[in-house]
């Protein structure tokens, strides 16, 4: 698939601002802080409903602008054009039509654009917390079978109930100190009683954890399943070396249990075995939980262990080895999709050749050449591989929210 | 900002839920010109809920009285008592004219975030109604949404040791006269799970 045209008003630094865009490459090119990364966030905005810089929408409407930030997006799939086109209103729902039509449901555009965006941000995949690295397989998730989005919003909502709960029954658990005088009763409610109504409450939602929870680690087990050899490829491709990068799952289960161990030796259980692995584990951490007031067990507790070679990446690795490792991650999320959806995803790379030494520039100029379309941002033209910026390539110069067409390939900006 | 009672007006009307301060003004200057009658009716209905409506010590729902008219009436099957969230879901089942045992109305769901437990719900009057032994099922009416599930979930837990007790879920699945094609993926796997053989092939 892809971009044939992006239009955006009041998005970020643009009043107004559109784009012809085709198959193939497109460079934009500009000075920092120009908005070249706009271009591209409002076009990851369509495909994930979210953007990869800020978790809220407020950042993403123009500073001074009547109140919502407008993306129309054309997108061409097997000859077949799709015309979505999103009103970001922070604070309220989005509003989104697809086609002129409107839709109830913003969710329903998932699945129209795909695109699989690397930036400078990415090297937290490999640096970062465990929750980069959630966010990464959860998004992709999403990418490959949009309706994991419905099931990873359950599931939060679980944590956070169950959160909630853990926290208020907290102080029925805690020995009585001078200052807190002992636990909140009911009237004419014994501690005994008071702790058992809690637990029966709590039950019900170690159930609801267990099972939302188990579709979602599920599903992360199998992507990974099929990630890893699309990731061990890529790495050997962008690094030219014998080093074998490889990703396992790390699960918050209590270890020991045969299901732990096949999870920790890569492969996927049951669901209805991750359930009753992750009832057991609950069961396991029940003192702490209720001592602590927070979930301890269930996929919001999980990581991804990135390795290369034989060691851990967080910690061993160098910058340049973190640069390719995130990247590889990346390009394997686009094989991934490639192979899932018979088409390509939108490839963009926003100012990722200036990290990456010549070498492994020229080698990923290699690797995206046969993507239906790749969008590439860049400060300097010079950064970009001369490959990339050959005949037939879309050149935009971006200066602050002015984009105009450098080259002639049909493009008018 | 308006003067004084205008004001005060558009502040109470903005209270209620689903209306804005623009919609409180319209209300508030369409009462402006609007008859004395109607008025004087409008002010009489808010001050008769205040006064006249109750809950049913029974089931939980709206009442004039002690009881409400279901809970009253001779004809309804007190064997079956369906469990539900709001008197609104009474009123939303009552139209289908398909049921004709009793309800109970808890008040809400479970939601921890909500500082909602099992104790804030009218979990303990449902438990009370059991006592006598003539409920033989209990159906469980809450929402399908998240709280609803959970609240179901503790529902059943708590009454399965009931011995002649049988207690049912409503089902999910699609809606009646809508398309395949426009259910939603969770929907329409919820529908696969429920669904009911209508042929089961020769035998033997």
């Amino acid at each position: 698939m892809h971009l044939s045209h992006l239009g955006i008003a009041d998005f970020r630094s643009y009043p107004a601002a559109e784009v012809d865009l085709g198959p193939g490459v497109s460079v934009l090119l500009g000075r920092n802080g120009q908005g070249k990364t706009n271009l591209v966030e409002a076009a990851g905005y369509v495909a994930t409903l979210a953007s990869h810089r800020v978790a809220q929408d407020a950042p993403l409407v123009r500073a001074g602008a009547d109140g919502s930030a407008i993306i129309r997006a054309t997108v061409h799939r097997d000859g077949h054009e799709s015309l979505v086109e999103l009103e970001i209103v922070p604070g309220r729902a989005n509003r989104a039509r697809l086609n002129r039509s409107p839709l109830t449901r913003q969710r329903d555009v998932l699945g129209t654009l795909r695109t699989v965006l690397f930036a400078p941000e990415d090297l937290a995949l490999v640096k970062g917390d465990p929750g980069e690295r959630r966010r990464f397989l959860d998004d992709l998730l999403v990418a490959r079978q949009p309706r994991w989005a419905a099931v990873r919003a359950d599931y939060d909502k679980v944590v956070r109930q169950r959160g909630a709960l853990l926290k208020q029954a907290a102080h029925l658990w805690r020995a009585p100190t001078r200052r807190t005088g002992g636990p909140r009763l009911a009237p004419g409610e014994s501690l005994e009683e008071g702790r058992a109504a809690a637990l029966a409450t709590l039950t019900v939602f170690d159930d609801q954890l267990a099972q939302i929870g188990a579709a979602l680690l599920y599903a992360r087990l199998r992507l990974l399943r099929d990630l890893r050899p699309y990731l061990e490829q890529a790495y050997r491709t962008i690094s030219d070396s014998g080093t074998h990068a490889d990703a396992a799952y790390r699960s918050s289960l209590a270890p020991g249990s045969p299901v732990a161990e096949a999870v920790a030796a890569g492969q996927v259980p049951e669901q209805a075995e991750l359930a009753a692995a992750i009832l057991e584990s609950v069961e396991a951490v029940r003192t702490q939980e209720q001592e602590r007031g927070v979930c301890l067990v269930g996929p919001h507790r999980d990581d991804v262990l990135l390795a290369l070679g034989d060691l851990p990446a967080k910690g061993y690795a160098s910058h340049g080895e973190c640069w390719s490792l995130a990247l590889s991650l990346r390009l394997a999320g686009f094989h991934l999709l490639r192979h899932d959806l018979g088409t390509d995803p939108v490839l963009v790379l926003d100012d990722v050749f200036a990290e990456l030494d010549s070498g492994r520039r020229e080698r990923l100029a290699d690797l995206v050449a046969d993507c239906e379309q790749v969008l590439v941002t860049a400060a300097v033209a010079a950064d970009v591989p001369e490959r990339l910026l050959g005949d037939g390539v879309r050149v935009f110069e971006v200066t602050l929210g002015s984009i105009t067409s450098r080259s002639g390939a049909g493009a008018s900006a | 900002m308006y003067e004084g009672v205008v004001q005060d007006l558009i502040d109470e009307l903005g209270r209620l839920p689903g209306v804005g301060p623009k919609g409180a003004q319209r209300m508030a200057f369409h009462l402006l010109a609007a008859d004395p009658e109607d008025i004087t009716r409008l002010a009489e209905a808010l001050l008769q809920i205040r006064e006249k409506v109750r809950f049913c010590e029974v089931c939980g729902n709206v009442a004039e009285a002690e009881r409400c008219r279901i809970c009253l009436d001779d004809r309804r099957d007190p064997s079956m008592i369906c469990v539900v969230e709001q008197s609104q879901d009474v009123a939303a089942i009552e139209r289908t004219r398909e049921f004709r045992g009793r309800y109970h109305v808890l008040g809400g769901a479970i939601n921890p975030i909500g500082g909602v437990g099992p104790e804030d719900l009218r979990v303990r009057e449902l438990v009370a109604r059991l006592a006598d032994g003539e409920v033989a099922e209990v159906i469980i009416a809450t929402d399908p949404n998240l709280e609803g599930e959970a609240t179901a979930t503790y529902l059943a837990r708590l009454l399965a040791p009931y011995d002649g007790v049988r207690v049912s879920r409503l089902a999910s699945g699609l809606p009646v006269g809508g398309d395949l094609e426009y259910a939603d993926e969770v929907t329409l796997g919820r529908a696969f799970e429920g669904r009911r053989m209508i042929s089961t092939g020769p035998t033997g």
